[in-house]
């Protein structure tokens, strides 16, 4: 008997185990929301506004994936993650697509199972610190407290970097990027330092933020990138696709503004290709033709939601560098829709 | 010829499992059982699949690995080139330092307060009452987060200690100055105070995991023998008493032996204090007590305190009045009827529920997740769990050890109380 209700429970638990594992894309449509991992709060990137609509750099990839997906950008729930909790809620399924400022490194890739489908915006660590301290390098940081989100691949990079240039430092070790703007202020730390992207972001909404500088060492690569789980290649396919989608679409000067009149039959095989006029690219995935078109419409490109949220325009004001187009000099680079 | 006349014995049936009172139980006990290894078995196999589909494995090869990460607490060797383990051992250390130094400040406080409450005094019984109500229902992760708030936002910073070459020119003090002689710097990055130091030090002893000091260990040599000294003067004087019935006095000879050989092996090692002092951009030297431990401190010691103090009310109430009376009655003093007649036999009544405020304490400190005390949460289960992403393993890991605190905890508090408890013979 023992072994029979043994058996019994492995072949129940065996059968619970198979449909849990069922496509995202399949359990997305059938929810009709899409589940969307994104910052605490990290001005620009994600950060509910006045009346509570998510709005961001990140935000915006979850709504370009709805878009596409469902077919309409509003069906997200955004689900805040800290540093700490992010990769737990990926892994477990909590949501089906995590865009939250994170790093793209092997382990995370080979050893923690998660598949990057791109990078969305290339960073760089830097450091934060007050006018008044007198710092102009981060090589003279040397004895300095720093503010640090635990977690994370900065925090590792800083490690290694005070230890290359042979100097000591305290950690104070902080949770989000709100705990760490709290506590740089109160004069906790001499330095706060997390990718430039986000320094720039934090600094933006300080009352000073003429008296707060950002030492022109960038100390590590960050290509920030969202992530799907391993194990759904189409799932995967699909959030790729959508990230090139909106790269493609600037290089080829596809706006939300024209995108209706392109998507219309242009002289170009590759917009009608990416805009489904032509060829059957969408099918190949498991969506149908307009996804592209419905991505391009809900955002714009990705120019256009790099100027919205991040761009020099706004209090962020970031300058394109690295993260323009690679006919000008940057390396967002689209492979081809064909 | 005899005929055997006995009632036919009825045989067993299946039936009876359940109608006969006899097999009832036996057989409900065993379907629990099984109920429960089926649940278990359920679980476990479920989570082994789950793994699988999500290809991880199932080891703790990563405690091995390097941690790549500093802490700003360590109490023993640790760099970030350090393992995974060793970060595992700093945390738990610091765990074990902020629930030991919570448990006795909370005692004392405790019972200190729970004596008061009780006094005739109006206003000091009222005060008592007042710090028990307002400490006993407010939830403890405010008043950690409270304490941080203070700590951070109200002290000075570093550089308010700093007298810059404009400020002496104009003759103006800087901002924030040092206490006890220039020796305690309070800032809101932590406390710093003098540390004490060796200019002859006999070095450390590696035992494998950490380094011990043989200055502390000389030192505390030093102390144990004065004790024992001590203690073989008051015997001698004891029997001297006995045999002749004159107490010989023994406050010199007690004070000699206790003070001077301390004092001694400390001049011998050469015991100086290094003070902190204010260079670049923070204190160096010294001791630097963070904030987020004595927020953490505080608010587990004055929230549990509360807690203590009830439960010390209690037990002194739990003694008949009439015990004070006759200690009354044969002339003790009110301090004396406590602390000789009350608080003994009080104690059998306090011990069992103070082991278990004892442990809650204990387990309330992973509330230093709020103020980023780098506790065994922070390390193994914060830091560690992501950089590794082996949730089950660290939280399997971290269960385990708080469950062995918890049990040690109460095996030593059982081993007290059963010393303190009522002999009846």
């Amino acid at each position: 008997m023992k072994k029979s209700v043994f058996l019994g429970t492995l072949a129940a638990s065996a059968l619970l185990a198979g449909y849990a594992s069922a496509a995202t894309l399949d359990d997305v449509k059938a929810r009709g929301e899409l589940f969307c991992g994104v910052n605490t709060a990290l001005t620009g990137f994600a950060q509910p506004d006045a009346s509570g609509n998510w709005q961001g750099f990140d935000v915006a990839i979850c709504k370009a994936v709805a878009a596409a997906v469902l077919g309409d950008a509003s069906k997200v729930k955004y689900v805040p993650t800290t540093t700490e909790t992010r990769f737990t809620a990926l892994a477990s399924g909590e949501v089906d697509l995590l865009a939250r400022n994170t790093t793209w490194t092997y382990s995370r890739d080979a050893d923690l199972k998660f598949t990057f489908t791109g990078v969305n915006y290339y960073d760089g660590q830097g450091f934060m610190v007050r006018k008044d301290l007198g710092v102009s390098s981060a090589k003279e940081l040397d004895g300095a407290t720093v503010c640090i989100q635990t977690g994370t691949t900065t925090e590792l990079n800083l490690a290694d970097y005070f230890k290359a240039n042979n100097m000591t430092y305290q950690p104070v070790p902080i949770q989000t990027n709100a705990e760490g703007e709290q506590q740089y202020l109160a004069g906790a730390c001499d330095a706060y330092t997390t990718d430039a992207s986000g320094l720039a972001a934090t600094r933006a909404i300080f009352a000073d933020p003429e008296n707060h500088i950002i030492l022109p060492e960038i100390i590590s690569k960050e290509p920030l990138g969202p992530l799907v789980r391993h194990g759904d290649d189409q799932w995967a396919d699909i959030n790729r696709w959508v990230l090139n989608a909106l790269v493609a679409a600037e290089e080829y000067g596809v706006t939300s503004a024209n995108v209706e009149e392109l998507s219309k039959g242009t002289q170009n095989p590759e917009i009608n290709r990416l805009l489904g006029t032509e060829g059957d690219l969408g099918a190949m995935m498991g969506l149908d033709n307009e996804w592209a078109k419905r991505v391009i419409a809900a955002n714009g490109n990705y120019g256009e939601i790099f100027a919205a949220n991040i761009g020099e325009a706004t209090p962020i004001g970031l300058a394109r560098g690295l993260n323009a187009q690679w006919t000008q000099g940057g390396l967002l680079y689209a492979p081809p829709f064909r | 010829m005899t005929t055997m006349t006995d009632a036919p014995k009825p045989g067993f049936r299946l039936s009876m499992l359940i109608y006969d009172t006899r097999y009832r139980s036996m057989t409900i006990q065993i379907v629990v059982l099984f109920l429960f290894m089926a649940g278990a078995a359920w679980l476990v196999d479920n989570t082994i699949k789950n793994l699988a589909t999500l290809g991880k494995d199932f080891s703790f090869a990563f405690l091995w690995n390097r941690a790549g990460y500093d802490i700003n607490q360590v109490l023993v060797a640790y760099t970030n080139d350090s393992t995974h383990g060793r970060a595992l051992l700093i945390g738990l250390l610091n765990t074990l330092l902020v629930s030991a130094m919570g448990c006795v400040a909370a005692t004392v406080i405790g019972i200190f307060v729970g004596v008061l409450r009780l006094s005739k005094n109006w206003l000091v019984a009222r005060i008592m009452t007042v710090y028990v109500e307002v400490f006993r229902n407010v939830p403890v992760l405010l008043w950690i987060l409270i304490a941080l708030a203070i700590f951070t936002d109200v002290t000075p910073q570093p550089r308010d200690f700093r007298a810059t070459d404009e400020m002496i020119a104009a003759g103006e003090a800087p901002k924030a100055s040092m206490l006890l002689f220039d020796s305690v710097a309070i800032t809101n990055r932590g406390t710093y105070v003098p540390e004490p130091l060796f200019s002859r030090s006999l070095g450390n002893i590696d035992i494998g995991i950490f380094l011990i000091s043989i200055d502390l260990l000389a030192f505390l040599a030093a102390v144990i023998g004065g004790f024992l000294a001590y203690r073989a003067i008051g015997t001698h004087a004891t029997k001297v008493q006995e045999a002749t019935g004159v107490r010989p006095k023994t406050l010199w000879k007690s004070l000699l032996v206790t003070i001077v050989p301390p004092v001694a092996v400390l001049w011998a090692l050469g015991f100086h204090l290094g003070y902190p002092e204010l260079k670049g951009f923070n204190f160096t030297g010294g001791i630097n007590i963070s904030n987020a431990l004595m927020a953490l401190w505080l608010g587990l010691t004055l929230y549990t305190a509360a807690f203590i103090a009830e439960i010390v009310r209690a037990g002194i109430m739990a003694i008949s009045k009439g015990q004070t009376e006759a200690a009354y009655a044969l002339g003790l003093r009110p301090r004396r009827t406590m602390s000789l007649v009350i608080l003994p036999q009080a104690l059998r009544v306090i011990i069992p529920p103070l082991i278990s405020q004892f442990l809650n304490l204990t387990k309330n400190s992973s509330l230093a997740i709020a103020v980023s005390y780098m506790d065994l949460r922070g390390t193994l289960g914060g830091i560690t769990l992501n950089q590794t992403g082996k949730e089950l393993e660290c939280i399997l890991l971290m269960m385990l050890i708080y469950l062995a605190i918890s049990l040690m905890i109460s095996a030593g508090m059982n081993v007290y109380n059963n010393a303190v408890r009522l002999k009846e013979r």
